[in-house]
């Protein structure tokens, strides 16, 4: 850096010229699309609002996101807003109970524009251990989740991980594809009605083995 | 706790007040309980809280119970404390279930114990139990415009059945 600085007062006098030029502005632009540079800004400058809705928010939040252990400010996001207007990412961290439900879509509605949401924890994404009639069996019934991390509570690491799939589809890259990645293609399991509601033979056959093994 | 022979005296003299008021008598969980007819659930209460020597001028808790297969199939409970001698006794008001449609009914005790007022709401949230003269009866703790009594019995639990591939495989 401090070999670099004569050389940009060389620059700045018009005393570089022809190769060195060239190099001087190869090694200090860097040329990107306007999308992306945006994106990159926004996904390292998240507000994430001040909000909680049961146990996740109490072991989760603080413990894996706030505490100098785990720590999201590495990321850009401890400014924790306290008005969904000011805010820009809604973490929903607990079990969405029917009454909750119209409130949180007025939160989320009352977000400016671009908005994000994470649906933390087993409870807001599926319901979780509360299958009965006060609780809504997953958010993603009422409103839009970008990123839903499992888990009762998820693990610090997990958190901060869903937090790390959100920045990157922000920045317009979103991680998808890793079954190809991983050579995982066909393991795909359906629910009722899916297009392979049978598991496949190799499964089946590895499931059968496993279980021959536990009773011997 | 009144001791049996007490809990047949308390139970000899609101006879004699109130013929017919008292249904049943006796001891569960440790606890003395007077089961009564909820046309006298008031002058019971007031008795039980006005008389000198007895003086239960504390509502611990009010709640419901539901007893389906048995007849007469709902409960309200009214746990009565006496502060000075640390003294408690059950107040068990039955009531029967009045058919499709229609909802159980009793007086509300709001007058003589203020702290029901939300307890009654609350049994009213969940079971559908009208307490006749409450200030506001409106649901409590569920959505307003909610439909049914969740923790009746006959009440479905609710939730969606996860298809996990065991189930898939072994119940489709």
């Amino acid at each position: 850096m401090r070999e670099r600085q004569p050389r940009a007062r060389d620059m700045l006098r018009g005393d570089l010229e022809g190769e060195d030029l060239e190099r001087y502005v190869e090694e200090r632009v860097v040329m990107t699309s306007f999308e992306k540079m945006l994106g990159w800004a926004r996904s390292n400058s998240i507000f994430p609002l001040t909000f909680g809705l049961a146990c996740c928010a109490i072991e989760g939040i603080p413990m894996s996101a706030v505490t100098a252990r785990y720590d999201i400010a590495r990321f850009g996001a401890e400014a924790g807003r306290a008005s969904p207007r000011q805010a820009d990412l809604i973490v929903l961290s607990g079990r969405v109970s029917i009454k909750m439900a119209p409130i949180i879509r007025r939160l989320y509605d009352q977000m400016l524009e671009p908005k994000w949401a994470i649906s933390m924890g087993a409870c807001s994404s599926s319901g979780g251990m509360f299958a009965n009639y006060a609780v809504v069996q997953g958010a993603d019934k009422f409103m839009p989740i970008d990123v839903h991390i499992p888990g009762c509570p998820p693990r610090p690491e997990a958190v901060l991980y869903g937090f790390n799939k959100l920045q990157r589809k922000i920045e317009g890259n979103p991680d998808q594809g890793w079954r190809a990645r991983y050579g995982a293609e066909g393991t795909e399991e359906w629910a009722r009605g899916g297009p392979r509601s049978e598991p496949s033979a190799a499964s089946t056959e590895a499931y059968e083995l496993a279980r021959e093994l536990i009773r011997a | 706790m009144p001791d049996a022979p007490g809990l047949e005296l308390i139970r000899g003299e609101i006879e004699a007040a109130h013929p017919g008021a008292v249904i049943d008598s006796g001891f569960a969980q440790e606890r003395a309980v007077l089961s009564i007819d909820p046309v006298h659930v008031l002058d019971v209460l007031a008795w039980l809280r006005g008389r000198s020597g007895h003086e239960y001028k504390f509502l611990s808790s009010l709640h419901a119970a539901d007893y389906l297969p048995a007849e007469p199939r709902f409960a309200v409970h009214y746990e009565l404390l006496n502060r000075d001698r640390v003294e408690r006794i059950r107040i068990k008001a039955l009531l029967t279930d009045p058919g499709e449609d229609k909802l159980p009914e009793l007086d509300s005790c709001v007058e003589l114990f203020p702290t029901a007022e939300f307890q009654e709401r609350e049994v009213f949230d969940f079971f559908g139990i009208v307490f006749r003269g409450h200030p506001d009866l409106t649901r409590i703790l569920l959505p307003e415009d909610y439909v049914g009594w969740p923790q009746r019995r006959d009440f479905p639990v609710g939730g969606e059945p996860v298809t996990f591939t065991y189930n898939e495989r072994n119940y489709g």
